[in-house]
């Protein structure tokens, strides 16, 4: 079975974001930019279903500027056999939206035909949550989200869901649409050698008109702000002082 | 623990370190194996997470090495943006300040010609242009350890393990480091680099130089409104905070969009353990001479890092068999320029060209001895020559040292007949806690001063949790016993980033205390290293891509 992973480029999550000051964005230049995490999971549950005899082909494809080669290429040293870029955005300040992602991806399923797409869950730098879920509604396959455990019997899938209330366990048929979720698994350490490796293997370099989708933007950013700053605490003498000031000064109780 | 296997890879030349002269090594290298149509194989491995993220200077740019190595960066990209423009030195008093009319300065503290950059970005650059030139560049892995052969010479280096856990067993991810082997490593870590520390015991390097001398610099990145804003201006301090018996200053640099980098440097040989460098530094912007450019602005990045303020006297022997060491891990900054970005690059280029010409003789030399005459014969030691006597004659404080610095720059244009020396060793020189006034910093205010953790929150550090801590301590007793007992536990001020920390000892109900290491707040500045009286704490590499991730610093 093909796997299809799609990854996205992100600012790093050590990296403290800053909204710019014209309130257009996040800073994203000269900012370090990495594999989206939860992506990074979905690359190595593939690489583990190859592993594991599941998967025989890993297929990882990103969808945004020139530099996503690098996360690419992150994926292809992590143990995934090929890449496909498809440059969508000439600056890293375009954020090609969910939708038009989900129609890409779709083009590369039906070009590809992969058993399996598994990718994050979301995004962490616009937290959309939605891409996965677009995908199959578009080819019509199972949609399996928030996976924190997957096995593979055959055509069925077994996978344990994250829910609010606990942990769900579904079977679905394949072909089927998974999200990752932080306790899929904990991804690998790459090799230095791998990375090396990774240079030399392929990575076909598309555009969204090579598989007719408009990529242009349905949604208009009005401003981006900083939450609010929290309060300096406060240290207060005695409980009785507490009291007063919770009742008095935060107005949390009567 | 039981015997890893270990891959190995084998190179031309292995380059410890991404930084300025570790990338001009690089490139210089494979422009010469282009030019000659050589094929060679260059590494370049870099324990931040991206070249550039470890790297933090003020910083201005004199491109002379530049022009040389590459001469049409313009063309290629380079973040050369803002030119100096207009330039100030103040001696400042706690309300007052006088300004050096610039016919007193001494030429090499004039700027024409000059660019304030992001030493950062640049690097960035540089590393994109070392690349494209083939080289080998692996960001996230860290030099661990030096590797020698029997022989003794240097044999490239292992690569740090990763996923390993806090008891130093191993993780579920565990990955083994591996071996680099290489014909010549280039150990270019920066100031105080934790393999050049043992390179220099192990080869008795500096057997003929003096102790080497440090300074601390720390610095924010602010975001100013456009009408405090002029590209180009830098303004330099000398005096108020610090007493005239403390060596440092100030500097202040206005750079492309709004952007305004201020920074303070303290010599590493101050007295007073109660000396906070951190603290001077927040402190010196509330200066009514410099606190009106933070009207209203942004603090968007912070870091610090050590540099080598020692000079030419103190430049240890350059070369060892199997291996050289290039820009401040030798100590080639030129500290009246407060420059040294040109000089550790010309210093990689030089290495670069004598590891080239002996690749063509097929490399029958273990020990690159050309290095040495090259760089002798070089403008870069004909610079330092000039600028030897500046530092150690700030030794008499701050007065006789700028008068001594008019006299011997310009009356004697650096070439005085005489050497100053430098006094003592950096850990030699704290005074005892009851030898020592307290010193009480203001309060930070939370918007023109801050604290460490909101600060250290900016340079985006990050170390997995759940790791080995890699500030080591060769005696745990040590610091209780006479950092805390003698000194008044230094370590906790000294550090700009809150790592160290004296806490009440659970564990005894006599109201004792502990040291508590906070590793994770560790901006790799190599203070501690240097400042630690006892020399008891030893800094070594985390986990590669670990540390700060500095952006535009």
């Amino acid at each position: 079975m093909k796997i299809l992973v799609p990854v996205k480029r992100v600012i790093d999550y050590s990296v403290k974001a800053r909204v710019k000051s014209d309130q257009s964005g996040v800073e994203l230049n000269n900012v370090k930019m990495s594999i989206n995490p939860f992506d990074e999971i979905a690359v190595e549950e593939a690489i583990r279903m190859k592993e594991a005899g599941t998967a025989s082909e890993i297929v990882v494809v990103s969808i945004g500027v020139e530099k996503s080669q690098e996360t690419l290429r992150t994926a292809l040293a992590m143990g995934a056999d090929r890449a496909i870029l498809i440059k969508a955005a000439d600056t890293v300040d375009t954020d090609i939206e969910p939708l038009a992602v989900a129609k890409l991806l779709a083009k590369v399923t039906e070009e590809e035909a992969p058993g399996m797409v598994i990718l994050g869950k979301q995004a962490i730098d616009n937290d959309m949550n939605a891409t996965g879920q677009m995908l199959s509604a578009l080819l019509g396959w199972s949609q399996v989200t928030y996976a924190s455990k997957i096995t593979v019997d055959g055509d069925t899938l077994n996978v344990t869901r994250e829910v609010d209330a606990g942990l769900q366990n579904i079977t679905a048929k394949l072909p089927a649409v998974i999200t990752a979720d932080l306790r899929l698994n904990e991804p690998r350490y790459v090799k230095l050698p791998n990375i090396m490796k990774a240079k030399k293997k392929p990575m076909d370099i598309k555009t969204p008109e090579d598989y007719g989708v408009d990529v242009s933007p349905r949604l208009t950013i009005t401003s981006v702000v900083e939450p609010p700053a929290r309060a300096a605490g406060i240290k207060v003498e005695s409980v009785t002082e507490l009291m007063d000031k919770l009742k008095n000064e935060a107005g949390v109780l009567s | 623990m039981e015997e890893i296997e270990r891959d190995v890879m084998e190179f031309d030349v292995l380059i410890v370190g991404g930084g300025p002269s570790g990338l001009s090594a690089a490139i210089r290298l494979m422009q010469l194996a282009n030019e000659n149509e050589q094929e060679i194989t260059v590494c370049l491995v870099e324990k931040g997470s991206e070249i550039g993220a470890h790297i933090l200077s003020g910083a201005i740019l004199e491109p002379t090495a530049l022009n040389e190595l590459i001469p049409d960066w313009q063309e290629k990209g380079a973040p050369l943006n803002t030119p100096v423009s207009s330039e100030e030195i103040m001696f400042l008093s706690e309300t007052g300040s006088l300004k050096t009319p610039n016919a007193f300065l001494p030429p090499a503290m004039h700027n024409e010609g000059n660019y304030i950059i992001s030493l950062g970005n640049f690097c960035r650059w540089l590393g994109e242009q070392a690349e494209e030139l083939g080289v080998d560049v692996y960001p996230g892995f860290t030099a661990a350890n030096v590797l020698y052969n029997e022989d003794g010479s240097v044999k490239g280096v292992q690569t740090g393990d990763m996923g390993v856990q806090r008891d130093g067993t191993h993780g579920p991810q565990f990955e083994p480091g591996m071996e680099l082997h290489a014909k010549q490593t280039f150990f270019a870590e920066g100031c105080r680099g934790h393999l050049g520390k043992e390179l220099k015991e192990r080869f008795n390097l500096e057997a003929d130089s003096q102790t080497q001398t440090y300074g601390i610099g720390i610095k924010e990145l602010w975001e100013v409104k456009p009408e405090n804003h002029q590209p180009g201006l830098v303004v330099h301090t000398a005096g108020w905070p610090l007493s005239t018996d403390t060596y440092g200053g100030s500097f202040l640099y206005h750079l492309e969009d709004n952007q305004v980098a201020v920074g303070f440097v303290v010599g590493l040989d101050y007295k007073n353990p109660y000396l906070s460098p951190f603290e001077e530094f927040q402190r010196y912007k509330t200066h009514p001479k410099i606190r009106d450019t933070f009207e209203g602005a942004r603090r968007i990045s912070y870091g610090a890092r050590a540099l080598n303020e020692g000079g030419i006297q103190c430049l240890p022997k350059l070369t060892f068999p199997g291996g050289v060491m290039v820009g401040c891990e030798a100590g080639t900054l030129n500290m009246p320029k407060i420059k040294g970005t040109h000089t550790a690059m010309k210093s990689g280029m030089l290495a670069a060209e004598a590891a080239f010409e002996a690749i063509q003789s097929n490399f029958d030399v273990v020990e690159l001895v050309e290095y040495t005459n090259r760089f002798h014969h070089s403008w870069v030691r004909t610079e330092l020559d000039a600028a030897r006597n500046v530092r150690p004659s700030f030794k008499w404080g701050l007065w006789l040292g700028t008068l001594y610095t008019g006299i011997d720059q310009i009356l004697f244009r650096g070439k005085a007949p005489w050497t100053l020396k430098h006094a003592h060793a950096d850990h030699e020189t704290l005074l005892t806690k009851d030898q020592a006034t307290k010193i009480d910093y203001p309060k930070p205010d939370g918007v023109l001063t801050f604290d460490k953790l909101s600060s250290v929150f900016l340079s985006s550090t990050n170390h997995e949790e759940d790791q080995p801590i890699h500030l080591t301590l060769k005696d745990d007793s040590v610091p209780v016993a006479i950092n805390l007992a003698k000194y008044d536990g230094p370590e906790a001020r000294f550090c700009p980033a809150g790592v160290y920390e004296y806490v009440a000892d659970e564990n005894k109900k006599d109201g004792s205390q502990r040291l508590q290491i906070n590793a994770q707040n560790c901006v790799h500045c190599k203070t501690c290293d240097i400042k630690d009286p006892t020399q008891n704490i030893n800094w070594v590499t985390p986990q590669g891509g670990d540390g700060p991730n500095y952006p535009n610093m």
